[in-house]
């Protein structure tokens, strides 16, 4: 059964769709990540042109943040001063990166960006994970006692001026840093179409020093807002967020993250480490692939002349 | 005098004289939710006065050509070790679509100078003066254009594809894929004797989006702001109901 897509202007097979929103869903249960750095690729894959992808991407992960992000208001895990000074720097960040979006959709190089984007983060990410999940299975096998890390001083964070008091967290440092964070995982936003959890999460924890309780749920909260904007400055200076895609893909999705969320509790830690490592890779690799290898078909078209 | 006139008339017109009288299956396309590309069924007779010349090779030639819009074609190269886009020429006015299907090959059917003057064969069709221009004339471009448009079946050149029965009767299928734009597809059907148009009918078949894809369409082009305030409202309250029902089922 296929159905038109009217932004993106093209006819897909509906349970592929389905399918597709289904597997980031499980996936997004199992790991408790949003899922979009898969999706966006995917979707690329399945023909869907990159900037309704981008544009539609980040629309699905406003759904499936502000699902994640309830059942972490009720825990009172939301750090929400804290997400609001993440969420002001996402908005100039997502801000700027739709302008580069735009910018380089104009003159031909905008699927270099999201690609090269996609590359060096979930290559940097994936091995990252790999390599930790990996000694942490080692050290499991092993049985001997885990040595004590040291958490390094992170005097630069206290040494910057505008201190704030962040009660949840525990913080009582300086605006900056998480405005600069926030920031980044704006611009994320815009381009590659993601919330940038994985950005952020990591971030607060070794750089802002945030309780591991609180991160993903202040995370969640600020995603929505970034992607929120990055929806709508989608949508009003390209039109490119297709609305029928977005609710096919969170239909699939809803049922697959209640699917993922049981096999989850069922396997190890590191296991699903290790298997999201892998398949983040793997995505990695297959991007990678396609900027090194000569393409078969050197040309291109794109429509409206904008030279 | 009507006799002199009929008389003139007759003399006006090359011996033998042939018309096409044509229709199709359809001429309106609506692109609703379950569109997936169109089949139009172009069909005809050759109406004569007297019996046809049979000396003189006859063909019969159907070009459809969608709405013109401006197209960059971009061609990758490898820098610093990866491949990226380099050179670009606009061609504004280039057809979303075209296809031309013939009952011989267009090298037998048409001159080339009958090509010129009625732009059939794609790359005469796609550079219509007043109507298309490339920022730089560089054929390899303009041949990309064509082939990589026929790879994804917009363009499709297609001989033999028009059948002909005791060289009256006629008949095509033209395939249109599921990512029409939307307008006006001109539809041109022409009959040929040893390369020279002896006739020439026109038509056009409309395209467009209809029910909910047209009203998304023109929702999210004309109030881009509501349209993507619909879309978050959508994605939160699924997001809602979701984590709502499975609490549910859960407890």
């Amino acid at each position: 059964m296929q159905i038109y897509l009217p932004i993106a202007e093209v006819s897909v097979n509906v349970f592929l769709l389905l399918g597709l929103g289904g597997v980031i869903g499980i996936l997004s249960g199992m790991f408790g990540v949003g899922g979009g750095f898969l999706l966006t690729p995917l979707l690329f894959m399945i023909g869907i042109p990159p900037a309704v992808a981008v544009a539609t991407g980040a629309n699905q992960t406003v759904a499936s943040s502000f699902s994640g992000v309830l059942a972490h208001l009720k825990r009172r895990t939301v750090d929400l001063r804290m997400g609001t000074v993440l969420l002001i720097g996402g908005m100039v960040g997502a801000a700027l990166g739709v302008q580069v979006f735009n910018l380089l959709r104009a003159v031909g190089q905008v699927d270099l960006l999201v690609n090269l984007c996609y590359v060096v983060f979930l290559g940097g990410i994936g091995a990252l994970m790999f390599v930790e999940s990996l000694n942490a299975i080692r050290k499991a096998r092993r049985k001997g006692p885990a040595p004590r890390t040291v958490r390094r001083q992170r005097g630069w964070v206290h040494a910057m001026p505008l201190k704030m008091k962040f009660r949840t967290s525990g913080l009582f440092i300086s605006v900056i840093p998480p405005a600069l964070v926030g920031m980044l995982t704006g611009v994320l936003a815009a381009i590659m179409g993601v919330g940038g959890g994985f950005i952020t999460v990591p971030a607060m924890i070794y750089l802002l020093g945030m309780p591991t309780k609180v991160v993903i749920g202040t995370s969640l909260f600020q995603i929505i807002f970034v992607t929120g904007f990055a929806t709508i400055l989608h949508a009003t200076t390209n039109y490119t967020v297709d609305m029928v895609l977005a609710v096919m893909l969170l239909v699939g999705g809803v049922i697959g993250a209640q699917i993922g969320t049981r096999i989850g509790t069922r396997l190890k830690a590191e296991q699903l480490r290790i298997l999201l490592a892998i398949m983040v890779l793997a995505v990695c690799g297959k991007l990678a692939l396609d900027l090194l290898l000569r393409p078969e078909e050197l040309y291109s078209i794109a429509v409206g002349s904008e030279t | 005098m009507i006799r002199a006139l009929a008389f003139l008339c007759a003399l006006a017109l090359p011996a033998g004289a042939e018309e096409i009288v044509a229709d199709m299956s359809q001429d309106r396309i609506a692109i609703s939710t379950d569109f997936d590309g169109s089949e139009i069924l172009i069909f005809g007779a050759i109406k004569r006065e007297e019996p046809q010349p049979d000396a003189s090779q006859m063909a019969i030639l159907v070009t459809v050509a969608g709405p013109r819009e401006d197209v960059t074609v971009r061609r990758k190269e490898r820098r610093f070790g990866i491949w990226v886009n380099t050179d670009a020429v606009d061609v504004s006015g280039a057809p979303s679509f075209y296809a031309v299907a013939s009952t011989i090959p267009l090298s037998r059917a048409l001159t080339p100078e009958e090509d010129e003057r009625w732009r059939i064969t794609a790359p005469r069709a796609i550079l219509a003066p007043g109507m298309a221009t490339m920022s730089r004339d560089d054929p390899a471009f303009l041949d990309a254009l064509i082939r990589v448009r026929t790879d994804s079946r917009n363009y499709a050149i297609a001989d033999d594809s028009v059948t002909l029965r005791d060289a009256t009767l006629f008949s095509t299928e033209i395939d249109l894929p599921s990512d029409l734009t939307e307008g006006n597809y001109d539809t041109r059907i022409f009959l040929t004797r040893d390369g020279m148009v002896v006739d020439s009918y026109a038509t056009s078949i409309f395209v467009q989006k209809v029910g909910l894809e047209r009203w998304i369409y023109t929702l999210a082009h004309e109030q881009p702001l509501i349209y993507s305030f619909l879309s978050l409202f959508i994605a939160i309250s699924a997001g809602w109901g979701a984590s709502a029902v499975f609490r549910y089922i859960r407890s």
